[in-house]
């Protein structure tokens, strides 16, 4: 069996051979594999180089300084740092928290840890297109309000979030905002010269380079100042320590570099697969994109074919490599958050399945896709007894059930 | 998730889909499950004159554990009295299919379709 088509670039992507092939001068004796906190000799020389060299190019893509950037291990640690770093080193100032439902687990299990330790966070709720409503935002602000973390895109729904009056809102109320940029890198203009953001995650591996890599940007002007959580050499301007990860590192750069050259003719191309499969969908019926289709990444599509199952549904498609929101592809046994935060029911969000499509999808897999789809969902339905009701003009909502 | 190929076998092929009338004398329907929890069974029984299921129908949303559940008992139901099909049990269902742990609810669910569609078919005779 050939390998199914992937679909999935928003759970990771391919390592670009183009990095892949730098990466691999940074490993063996013979290449550049020397600790960049070396100071005595040249294999640490060069290997500070070629972290500068790095450090410069992921700073070049959001357009910050390269004494912005700190190396973590990817977009969770970075989270971890700026969250929890900026609440302990704030904390005289206050220990109120402002977040969202629809956050990546990584901001939302961080804030839990904090309520532990005694900070109040409040959950916004997106409205239903998943966007946060500006006015609740700032009705929900405080004196004591020290930290705002709002994602830039969404990993489910691809839907964006207006950083740029977030940014100025917070700023005008002198509170720190973090965002998780993980899912938009690559994908959608950010200017940190413009937005005022203090604080923001990346993660390679995201943008076609390698896992375990990632960084915070942590502004300057205003300085933002961070309590470390990983205590050791001092590296990093003491904000993380460890000994750097070369090869990880360059290839982070070398990631990011192209991501810059290339990232509007690609975001061109992936927008029209985009629209391609969903124009091809067009004549299903019960068919619900989930999330604004309009504020919205390029390369994620996310869809609810109503009145069938999604983990059947994954059964049945698993020529193709997509991810669902439903119940039963998860450990926990409930349906996806961020559909059930932005309103949707939990027959909806048991039915959604992510598309998320990358710069090596091509015309052939979304064609492909299309038509797999169309076919196993017309079979499953067949299947489905709530589809006969529709049919019949039932609405399951006003049916008893027996919840088990 | 891996699934036993007997599980693909009735997700793929599933046996004995469709419905039945449910006003004709002799049907049963048992339907359990709620759209919230991801699965809903539709199990129907057509029942001769002696208490033999001569017939068994199934309609299921839910994941490919819940399909072939359905689908296996259908095929099981068939040429049984009534006591006999209400004797059938969630834990042979999930043997037969080999069902992980966390699929075992849809073994369950596969249990109580039948003796849903069973206590229905008992309700019409007596009224």
């Amino acid at each position: 069996m050939s390998s199914p088509i992937y679909l999935d670039y928003s759970a990771t992507t391919p390592v670009d051979k183009r990095v892949a092939e730098k990466m691999c001068h940074y490993l063996t004796m013979e290449g550049n594999f020397g600790n960049p906190a070396s100071r005595s000799h040249q294999y640490g020389w060069d290997a500070e180089t070629a972290v500068e060299e790095a450090r410069v190019n992921v700073a070049a893509l959001i357009n910050a300084d390269a004494k912005e950037i700190v190396w973590t291990s990817g977009a969770t640690e970075s989270d971890n740092l700026a969250i929890k770093g900026a609440a302990h080193f704030y904390s005289k100032r206050g220990k109120h928290i402002i977040t969202s439902k629809t956050e990546h687990k990584a901001v939302l299990d961080t804030c839990r840890q904090l309520e532990r330790e005694g900070y109040e966070v409040t959950y916004l709720d997106p409205e239903e297109d998943g966007i946060i409503d500006i006015a609740k935002l700032e009705a929900a602000m405080r004196d004591d309000t020290i930290l705002v973390s709002i994602m830039h895109v969404n990993n489910e729904i691809g839907v964006i979030q207006d950083i740029e009056a977030i940014g100025e809102l917070c700023r005008s109320r002198k509170i720190i905002f973090h965002v998780d940029a993980a899912q938009s890198a690559g994908k959608t203009e950010i200017d940190l010269q413009q937005l005022k953001v203090d604080l923001m995650s990346f993660s390679a591996h995201k943008v076609y380079g390698p896992k375990g890599i990632g960084a915070l940007y942590v502004r300057r002007k205003p300085r933002i100042r961070i309590e470390a959580q990983m205590h050791g050499g001092g590296h990093e301007r003491g904000m993380r320590s460890g000994t750097l990860a070369t090869h990880q590192i360059v290839g982070m750069g070398e990631a990011f570099k192209i991501a810059k050259e290339e990232m509007v003719d690609e975001n061109k191309r992936i927008l029209a697969l985009r629209d391609r499969l969903l124009t091809g969908f067009n004549d299903m019926e019960e068919l619900y994109v989930n999330g604004n289709l309009e504020q919205r990444v390029p390369h994620n599509l996310n869809l609810s074919f109503n009145f069938v199952e999604g983990e059947s549904l994954l059964m049945a498609i698993d020529s193709l490599a997509v991810s669902s929101g439903s119940a039963c592809t998860s450990a926990s046994l409930e349906p996806s958050y961020v559909l059930r935060a932005i309103g949707r029911n939990d027959e909806l969000a048991h039915s959604s399945i992510r598309f998320s499509i990358g710069r090596f999808t091509t015309e052939e897999d979304v064609d492909f896709t299309i038509n797999l789809l169309k076919e196993k969902v017309d079979k499953l339905r067949l299947l489905s007894p709530l589809w006969d009701m529709y049919k019949d003009g039932i609405d399951i909502s006003t049916i008893q059930w027996n919840a088990h | 998730m891996a699934y036993s190929d007997k599980v693909m076998d009735h997700y793929e092929n599933p046996r004995n889909v469709g419905t039945m009338d449910n006003d004709e004398s002799g049907v049963g329907t048992g339907m359990v499950g709620a759209p919230a929890c991801g699965d809903v069974m539709r199990l129907q029984i057509k029942v001769d004159e002696q208490g033999v299921i001569e017939d068994a129908k199934f309609k299921t949303y839910g994941c490919g554990s819940a399909i072939a559940s359905s689908s296996l008992v259908t095929e099981w139901v068939k040429g049984k009295t009534l006591e006999e099909a209400g004797e059938i049990k969630n834990t042979d269902i999930a043997e037969e299919l080999a069902l992980p742990p966390v699929k075992i609810h849809c073994s369950v669910l596969a249990e109580d379709a039948i003796k849903a569609a069973i206590t229905d078919y008992k309700e019409k005779q007596s009224s």
